[in-house]
């Protein structure tokens, strides 16, 4: 279905000059998203989009430019303007377009028919459902501030005069919800959502319950006292992190020196616990794909092995730049240029469950929910603050909930002071895998 | 953009199956940036995003489909898509007759960007980046990021509002990594108002970097900040984000009536300390959340949320102000064609008091004073918010001491608000801003006087 879209970056591949590198990434998206509130629709959206983008690079100097439509005039006025841009780039030897690599293109089976054609009633009706359950778990919960069902059907094709020619179609949908739980004039939210690659792997009830639980056990929260104590990171929180952790580990980064692991190939950076991969092809996750943003074969790299640091992520750019190969990392949309990153990070599981990892806990916290990533953290430096809400943990069990706090230390040292590893891997609707996470000697700021 | 007679053909299609309101929005967007990194111009990218976004509203339900495709066949689709997602029962003809107004915004734009040779843009970054390098040795990384954009939108509805508005923004940024004996840290400097490249007769690129490069090179040296309640001095201009999160998302109308917000039924209560009145104003000249007409169409207005500590408004936007009989506050924005409109703030900020700002450290025995903030989020149903600090130091004995290190500072915002106790009389408007809410970004600024909060917890690591 998606073979028109290829047609279309074949036809501007078609149009290179002589001396000229061109790359076009052509991509189609449908989407819907249905808000409901009250027991009925709030919002339904459903809409189709597409654009070009088109990368040249002349004599070591790159351009760029891209449209929202996939017209034959703007896609003319898209190539003429990256041909302008061209000039005005500084030359750089290790310009240049991604090549063919002999990887083969994983054959991963990430389009659902049924999605495609899934009732946009059935949809209103699954988020309908995720609301009553929501409201019906408990009296306490006093309303919703969110209940949506969303899916998304993209297709890209990317072509280029060096020899790279792929298509794809990755379909995706979830529910999510934020709970508001009421008791007296205090209110605590929580929320829950559950994702897949078609309607069927979707369960309303699970992420309707989990939301509710979420909002209640935090009413009556106080603000702790300040300390250095041992906090979980549950599935949700720890995959913000790593996250933020494979920032550090791109190539680009690297290069430029903004990664604080630059020196540190082959060193210990963390606990031995800790062996973090980033895999695309794992088709559970919520980002998995069969090629990256260049064309080139998704892969399985290992980047940490045992708290030994194995590896950089890199595309065509940096990997040539850094005299070593793409590990199929490239990132974009079709607005910009490649850029280096993980594609669909994760830890090892370990052994424990969570109510055992908590077990194993005299005084700690369970941290459910972060807030102030984007300003708390600093992937350069390293120094971390982030606002933090859970419950306290006493002698090996669940205690009262505690809000308004804040959890702080490095990275580095936060690599380092990991006690212990869930079992409880969580696919989540962003490009990192969660799972428990137990880490000593956190500064918790409160009262 | 359309023509008048096509936006009126396909308003009525929408509301042909029982619509009580539609609405077209069209935009044409052109995007032009630059970055130098590495001490190379990596690339010069341009962009142009053209579509139409028509909604349809039946009872509390609204259907919304957006097209690339801005051709009369391609807009009746479109309209149809909307109105079948709206699920309207009606039937029946609709005549809707526009009413052209026109919008204005007090100023005019000098230089357009798309005029300016991109070889006079790219000169820009070099400069920056020789600037930035030239302070120090220890300056070991530099990035400079020039952008503009001129978006052209349309708006066109069943009550018979026709408007265009034409809007364009100019931004700069340098960031900078200093490396030292106990590693990197960063500085950054950023600066953005609508208007063209006039911008540049307002900024000294040269002096942005170094106070970039001085960001970072003062952090080199910086403890680490710490952990606790103490008194927080915010400076002058560098922490409007304050407001923007402890009370600014609380007084969205769509939040306050799902019952998201702490601040819900509290108009007319005493909410902040005497003295405190944060405004929202989307008139205001030059500023980086300027607008004439919101993106739905409504003209910008100021608008008092606060005033003397008394909770005076919300802000509005066509639907939640439809829905309790009033009027837009002009507070409808979306990020584009592409997304329905919601509460959104433009620029906020907190007038200013009568205190000396020297006298207010002076009287500070022992606190934070954060120059800078950095971005934040709230939890507007528990009010609880939390800033990051880009900027800090120490205050001992009501002097500024030493340097901090970055962390997030994190309060409850009805709290804070009856925490200000001391408000300076130098009001300045802070760097532009992206406000994030459901997905969407959009431009905003902010501003505040120096201020101080006589408890907040900081979330550093230092005992």
């Amino acid at each position: 279905m998606s073979e028109d879209l290829l047609a279309i970056a074949d036809r501007v591949v078609a149009m290179s000059k002589p001396g000229e590198q061109i790359e076009a990434v052509v991509v189609r998206g449908t989407e819907t998203e249905i808000r409901v509130f009250g027991g009925d629709v709030e919002s339904l959206s459903s809409a189709q989009s597409q654009g070009v983008g088109i990368r040249i690079v002349v004599d070591g100097r790159q351009g760029f430019a891209y449209a929202g439509s996939l017209d034959e005039s703007a896609i003319a006025e898209t190539l003429a303007d990256a041909r302008d841009n061209v000039s005005f780039a500084t030359f750089d030897e290790f310009a240049g377009l991604a090549e063919p690599d002999g990887v083969a293109i994983p054959v991963l089976d990430l389009h659902s028919d049924a999605l495609v054609s899934f009732a946009t009633a059935d949809k209103i009706a699954m988020a309908i459902e995720l609301e009553r359950v929501v409201m019906a778990a408990d009296p306490r919960i006093s309303g919703i501030e969110s209940a949506e069902y969303a899916d998304s059907i993209s297709e890209a094709a990317i072509a280029s005069s060096t020899g790279i020619r792929t298509v794809g179609s990755e379909t995706s949908c979830f529910l999510a919800t934020y709970a508001m739980a009421t008791e007296g004039d205090e209110t605590q939210t929580g929320f829950g959502f559950s994702v897949g690659r078609e309607p069927s792997d979707l369960t309303p009830s699970a992420a309707a319950i989990e939301a509710a639980e979420r909002a209640t056990r935090m009413l009556g929260a106080v603000q702790p006292a300040s300390g250095r104590l041992t906090v979980v990171l549950d599935p949700w929180v720890t995959a913000q992190f790593l996250g933020i952790l494979g920032y550090t580990l791109d190539g680009e980064s690297v290069l430029k020196g903004r990664s604080l692991f630059a020196d540190r190939l082959g060193e210990s950076v963390g606990s031995s616990l800790l062996t973090l991969i980033d895999d695309p092809t794992d088709v559970r996750s919520f980002t998995a794909t069969d090629a990256d943003g260049e064309g080139l074969a998704a892969r399985r790299n290992v980047l940490i092995e045992n708290g030994v640091l194995q590896k950089f992520v890199h595309n065509a750019y940096s990997a040539r730049r850094a005299g070593t190969v793409s590990t199929g990392n490239a990132v974009r949309g079709i607005k910009s240029t490649p850029s280096v990153g993980c594609l669909s990070v994760s830890l090892v599981p370990g052994i424990s469950d969570p109510a055992a990892l908590i077990a194993g806990i005299d005084d700690g916290v369970l941290v459910q929910e972060v807030s102030g990533l984007h300003s708390g953290v600093n992937p350069v430096s390293g120094d971390f603050s982030t606002g933090a809400e859970g419950l306290r943990i006493r002698n090996g069990e669940l205690a009262e909930p505690v809000r308004e706090f804040t959890i702080a230390s490095t990275l580095q040292k936060m690599l380092r002071d990991v006690q212990a590893v869930g079992n409880d891997l969580q696919f989540l609707p962003m490009n990192a895998t969660g799972v428990s996470l137990v880490v000593a000697d956190l500064t918790v700021s409160g009262s | 953009m359309i023509e008048q007679s096509v936006l009126e053909e396909v308003l009525g299609v929408a509301m042909r199956t029982g619509g009580e309101f539609a609405e077209v929005f069209a935009e044409d967007r052109r995007n032009a940036s630059a970055v130098l990194d590495d001490g190379r111009v990596e690339e010069l990218t341009s962009g142009r995003d053209r579509g139409a976004g028509i909604r349809v509203v039946v009872g509390d339900t609204t259907g919304f489909a957006h097209t690339a495709d801005l051709t009369e066949a391609g807009l009746i689709a479109a309209a149809a898509a909307a109105a079948a997602a709206a699920r309207g029962g009606g039937g029946g003809t609709n005549v809707v007759a526009l009413d052209r107004r026109s919008a204005s915004r007090g100023y005019d734009i000098e230089t357009y960007p798309g005029d300016v040779p991109k070889a006079r843009k790219v000169e820009l970054l070099g400069r920056a980046n020789d600037a930035a390098r030239a302070v120090g040795g220890a300056i070991s990384q530099v990035s400079v990021s020039y952008g503009d954009n001129r978006r052209h939108i349309l708006v066109a509805n069943s009550d018979g509002l026709f408007v265009e508005d034409d809007t364009v923004r100019t931004f700069f940024a340098v960031s900078c990594v200093a490396t030292g004996d106990a590693g990197m840290q960063t500085g950054r400097e950023s600066v953005g108002h609508t208007i063209g490249f006039e911008l540049f007769d307002m900024y000294d690129v040269d002096q942005l970097a170094r106070n970039a490069a001085d960001r970072a090179l003062t952090k080199l040296a910086a403890r680490p900040a710490p952990s606790g309640q103490m008194p927080v001095v915010i400076g002058s201009g560098g922490g409007g984000v304050l407001f923007h999160e402890a009370c600014g998302h609380g007084l969205e109308a769509d939040l306050v009536a799902k019952g998201a917000s702490v601040f819900r039924g509290r108009v007319g209560q005493q909410v902040a300390s005497k003295g405190v009145t944060v405004v929202d104003d989307g008139t205001m000249e030059r500023e980086w959340g300027n607008i004439a007409v919101d993106d739905e169409g409504n003209p910008a207005q100021r608008n008092v949320l606060i005033e003397d500590g008394v909770l005076t408004d919300y802000m509005w936007d066509h639907l939640r102000a439809r829905k309790e009989g009033r009027r837009s506050s002009g507070n409808g924005r979306r990020q584009s064609y592409q997304n329905l409109p919601m509460v959104r703030m433009t620029n906020t900020y907190l007038l200013a008091g009568e205190e000396d700002p020297e006298s207010i450290i002076a009287s500070t025995p022992k606190g934070v004073y954060v120059k800078h903030l950095g971005g934040g989020q709230v939890n507007t149903a528990t009010g609880d918010f939390v800033f990051g600090m880009t900027e800090a130091y120490l205050i001992e004995d009501g002097k500024i001491t030493e340097p901090l290190r970055e962390g997030n500072l994190i309060g409850n915002g009805p709290e804070v608000l009856q925490r200000i106790d001391a408000l300076g009389n130098d009001f300045a408007m802070g760097p532009p801003g992206t406000c994030g809410k459901d997905g969407q970004g959009v431009p905003v600024g902010d501003g505040v006087p120096t201020l101080r909060v006589s408890s907040l917890t900081i979330g550093g690591t230092a005992a």
